[in-house]
């Protein structure tokens, strides 16, 4: 309601001094208005008469004297059909729309609606005259690509609320209304199928919370089978650069078996975001057979865009993701890289000269982390349907070294650890995900205890592998350097996946527990070897056989005889199953529940 | 309104003064008249009325007394076709004998592209050097960092570079640059016939720091002028651990809090804004960046290469005369290496793979372990890539270094030892 005002005192870099007069409040939303452009900034400091904002703009041109209107609102995103297939950026603005507006380049100043405001909507009602409703109930729905997306009361709204009227089937753009509500007092308001809501705050119109249980499959082998994600989990990836964080992260934007994905590109390469642009539309959803395009949103902030908008970018994403959850949908939420969000809320504490604290980092720079990632979770909406938000989070590690406050401090508030190591990326192992120091509280597609079968191998052969570069092959027995060739083998054509190949990606579930019991025969056996050079001729052979058995389409011919080869090689090496691995390989998947 | 003229200077420390003025805006630049001559200087912090400028010359023989005159606009630069074959300094003043360009002013700081506005990047640059073509291609519109140590050739290779990669323009940005080295780039690129393609922007070591910090700028701003008129532009940068240590100057002259070793906080927006000018316009031309940077005490975890390796699309190392495969990523070759050949990505693959065997090898038989038949195969296999491939001096085109290729796996291994898929390996294994 009140527009306040103010004048530019002070400028340096993104931080712009401002004194005002009567109220304004923290987090508001203000505009610099400099050179005929109009600068979208958030307040993040009052001091008696002087506010601090951030500018979301170059501040280059802007002089002490300029003036400085508050508009009374948070940042805040829009919510309402027509998200989907969108790129935003930091701010919510569609980046197609301002390049139809200015051309090459972001000039600043200028901004778009989030939702086309023209476009028409079919709108089926759900509600009547008299009903009563409150925040996050449903008034009607909207056909959205394959989604049914639900229209709400918005979440902001306190209290009950009495339908007096609502409109009938037929179409309607984001800004008309569709139901007139009446609060306790009998005042109306109309709602319209679009809303705004602060990004800050979470959304928390559900009815329960659950723990995450069930898996999102990534079609990852090395990820779903021993370190998965549940849906409603949050996961790490740190990693050194070139280690294939961002590769990963575009992989399972593909594959992952979730309704909704949006990848938040945050301070990282413009490059990434095109080779997502061009690579979507093309590509199709195996769920719906339609254009991936059209279960993602692109929220893009990159390196070069001004940091302030940065920090908010990620806080638009969750909001987006939170908004589709409420429809009892399920969402990933991929952000790249929460280091460089960190980096910029350093940026704005280094020059409000805040005390530092480690790496200069502000000391509020775990609870800001942990805060965004408790906004995942599997939740129980008031209608009994379940969603959930997933978020997976990057994080680029000064120097590669996960000592440092960014890495600890996610690693404190995630369910699951994909660490990067350099090694393994040098050695093109893809990927990269070490399995020395990775860990994951939820549960896989793969039985725990053949999951931990393979796992032992890897250590075992790990340690023995160390061990022979002190004491040479000669000092290792046989029976230590066919562990050591079982762990290479289970490494080389299990944890290691072409993800450029669209078979190798796409390892489904079941595939990857019929490939994993064939492996669990090869590693659970002895084998008739005389010495090691046969036994390395032997996996040589093993492993050939394998990789090439990976690439043929599950449970197709090729598959059957590339499977034949590798048995007939086990029968050649007089293969005999111990114990152990034999009662794994009985009696199924059934885990416990 | 733009030429007032001050002359309060409040205090001079570093390359920082500040001045007491009003009506200033942010990142404007002024005139200040000192004894030994004219410089310009730049807004970098507003309190009030006190202002600060960073003045490019340096700040010594500034008096408090000088005075300063504010030009009302940003950094410009003057753009048009006469810019090539000319050298300038980090103002924009020619370092040649030719005249001073007035024309076309364009603004040197400009907004980021839209990314929707870019393209995907998918032209392989050809700069037959097996270690860059069939390892880590290099891409159009591809930004990557050549990390080395000093001492090593990286100057040469660059030159090396911009006379054979197919570019239409060369942007050379120098910065702290030995005078010979200077010398060095203008005379190959003479004699080699691409001066006339090409646009220099020279801080040599001696040159005062500020300029430092405006030669990316100068040369990125002149880059993007040209991607904007159809051409395909490579910017050749070097070195830019000197534009940060130029920075991290500027940044504790200051007073502001150093986050990692000195440096700012906003380091890796600061290198990321530079690098991030590397684009592929949808209808228009390109700019591709090539930087050096180079690591003290060869620490690939020292603040510069690390955060410059998080902004980049990859790196080459350059380490004892040759770029090293491990480490050394082009992260754009998959974008074209499906469309050179077949065989490119698998045969690439396998080859770095049994490299990094046959160093594990050579470690063994440096700790005095003996040899088996395996690794005897691996000693002789990493000799002849070592030799055949990776020397610098190599110069063939791409499909002849794959072929060469499979001709050394053969020479070295069986066939199902490579661990390539037999499908490829009917068709490419050199026949005996």
């Amino acid at each position: 309601m009140t527009e306040n005002t103010g004048k530019v005192t002070g400028i340096n870099g993104n931080l712009v001094s401002v004194e005002f007069s009567g109220n304004i409040s923290m987090n508001e939303i203000c505009y610099v208005d400099v050179e005929g452009a109009s600068l979208k900034s958030e307040v993040i400091r009052i001091r008696g008469n002087t506010a601090q904002i951030q500018v979301y703009e170059m501040t280059g041109g802007i002089r002490c004297g300029d003036p400085v209107r508050f508009t009374g609102d948070m940042l805040s995103a829009e919510l309402g059909p027509g998200l989907l297939g969108q790129i935003y950026d930091g701010l919510q603005n569609p980046l197609p729309v301002l390049a139809e507006q200015a051309g090459w380049f972001l000039e600043r100043g200028v901004y778009a609606d989030s939702l086309d405001p023209e476009k028409k909507w079919t709108f089926t009602p759900l509600v009547k005259a008299g009903d009563r409703l409150r925040a996050g109930d449903c008034v009607g729905t909207v056909p959205e690509g394959s989604f049914v997306h639900k229209i709400f009361v918005p979440f902001d709204l306190l209290g009950r609320y009495t339908v007096r009227s609502v409109a009938e089937k037929g179409d309607y753009t984001v800004r008309e209304p569709v139901a007139v509500l009446a609060d306790e007092k009998g005042a109306e308001l109309s709602v319209t199928m679009s809303f705004k809501w602060p990004v800050k705050r979470p959304v928390k119109c559900y009815a329960e919370r659950l723990a995450p249980v069930e898996t999102m499959g990534t079609k990852i082998r090395l990820i779903d089978s021993f370190f998965p994600v549940a849906k409603g989990g949050t996961y790490c990836i740190p990693g050194p650069f070139g280690a294939g964080k961002t590769v990963l992260q575009h992989t399972t934007s593909k594959y992952a078996d979730v309704d909704i994905v949006i990848i938040a590109a945050c301070g990282e390469r413009a490059g990434e975001v095109v080779e997502t642009l061009t690579e979507f539309p093309k590509l199709t959803d195996p769920k719906t057979g339609r254009s991936l395009m059209e279960r993602t949103i692109i929220i893009c902030n990159t390196s070069s865009m001004p940091v302030a908008s940065r920090e908010a970018s990620v806080y638009t994403s969750v909001t987006l993701a939170e908004y589709y959850r409420q429809m009892g949908l399920h969402v990933l939420l991929l952000a790249d890289s929460t280091s460089r969000w960190a980096q910029a809320l350093r940026e704005m504490s280094g020059r409000l000269e805040e005390i530092p604290g480690e790496e200069a980092f502000p000391a509020y720079l775990e609870s800001c982390i942990a805060g965004f990632y408790e906004r995942a979770g599997y939740v129980r909406l008031a209608d009994g349907s379940v969603g959930s938000v997933t978020i997976g989070g990057t994080v680029s590690p000064a120097g590669g070294n996960f000592e440092e406050p960014v890495t600890q401090a996610t690693l404190k508030v995630v369910g699951a650890f994909h660490g990067l190591s350099r090694e393994r990326s040098d050695a093109r192992k893809y990927p990269a995900i070490d399995p020395l120091i990775s860990w994951s509280k939820y549960r896989g597609v793969i039985r725990q205890d053949k999951a931990d079968f393979c796992k032992k191998i890897i250590v075992h052969g790990d340690e023995i592998g160390s061990m022979m570069k002190v004491v040479g092959e000669e000092g290792t027995s046989l029976s230590d350097y066919i562990i050591y060739l079982k762990a290479e083998l289970l490494d080389a054509v299990y944890l290691q996946q072409n993800t450029f190949d669209l078979t190798e990606a796409n390892c489904t579930t079941p595939r990857q527990r019929y490939v994993l019991d064939k492996l669990i025969l090869l590693l659970g056996s002895d084998f008739a070897l005389a010495d090691k050079e046969e036994a390395r001729g032997f996996f040589n052979r093993i492993r050939q056989k394998f990789i090439d058995w990976n690439y043929t389409a599950f449970e197709s011919e090729a598959f059957g005889k590339a499977e034949g080869e590798i048995d007939g090689l086990y029968a050649a090496g007089a293969g005999r199953l111990s114990r152990e691995a034999g009662n794994l390989l009985k009696g199924g998947e059934a885990d416990g529940k | 309104m733009g030429n007032k003229i001050f002359s309060r200077i409040e205090s001079i420390a570093g390359s920082v003064i500040t001045v007491r003025a009003t009506g200033v805006r942010y990142n404007e630049l002024a005139v200040i008249q000192t004894r030994f001559g004219k410089s310009l200087a730049e807004v970098n912090k507003i309190d009030g009325d006190l202002v600060s400028l960073q003045v490019f010359a340096g700040c010594q023989g500034v008096s408090t007394g000088d005075e300063i005159r504010f030009l009302g606009h940003g950094m410009q630069l003057s753009f048009s076709e006469d810019l090539l074959g000319r050298i300038f300094n980090g103002s924009g003043l020619p370092l040649d004998k030719g005249p001073a360009l007035t024309e076309n002013l364009q603004p040197v700081i400009r907004p980021s592209v839209n990314p929707t506005k870019r393209i995907l990047a998918n032209r392989m640059m050809r700069t037959n050097i097996p270690m860059i073509d069939m390892f880590n291609t290099l891409v159009v519109s591809q930004k990557l960092p050549i990390f080395s140590i000093s001492g090593e050739p990286y100057n040469q290779l660059l030159a090396r570079i911009a006379m054979q990669a197919e570019a239409d323009v060369i942007v050379l940005g120098g910065m702290g640059l030995k005078y010979d080295d200077f010398l060095y780039f203008r005379d190959t690129l003479a004699n080699g016939g691409a001066l006339a393609k090409t646009v220099m922007f020279i801080h040599t070591a001696s040159d005062p720091i500020v300029e430092c910090m405006k030669i990316p700028d100068m040369a990125l701003a002149t880059a993007e002028q040209f991607a904007l008129q159809d051409k395909d532009v490579l910017v050749l940068l070097t070195d830019m651990t000197n534009f940060a240590d130029a920075m991290k100057e500027i940044a504790i002259t200051q007073e502001q809090v150093p986050s990692n070793r000195g440096y700012p906080g906003d380091l890796y927006s600061q290198l990321a804004g530079r690098y991030e000018k590397a684009v592929d316009f949808e209808d228009s031309g390109s700019v591709t960046i090539l930087a050096v940077t180079t690591m003290p005490g060869d620490d690939v975890t020292h603040p510069v290469p690390d955060n410059t390796g998080y902004i980049t699309e990859g790196q080459y190392y350059l380490k004892g005369g040759r770029i090293e495969p491990f480490g050394s990523l082009s992260r754009l070759k998959q974008n074209v290496n499906s469309l050179t050949r077949k065989d490119h990505r698998s045969l690439m693959d396998a080859m770095i793979r049994l490299y990094s065997a046959y160093k594990d090898t050579v470690e063994k038989k440096n700790m005095g372990f003996s040899m088996n038949k395996w690794d005897e195969k691996l000693l002789k296999y990493g000799d002849l890539f070592e030799r055949k491939l990776m020397d610098l001096s190599v110069n063939l085109s791409l499909e002849d270094a794959l072929d060469l290729g499979w001709k050394i796996l053969a020479d070295c291994f069986d066939r199902d030892e490579t661990g390539i898929k037999s499908e490829l390996m009917d068709e490419f294994w050199p026949a005996e």
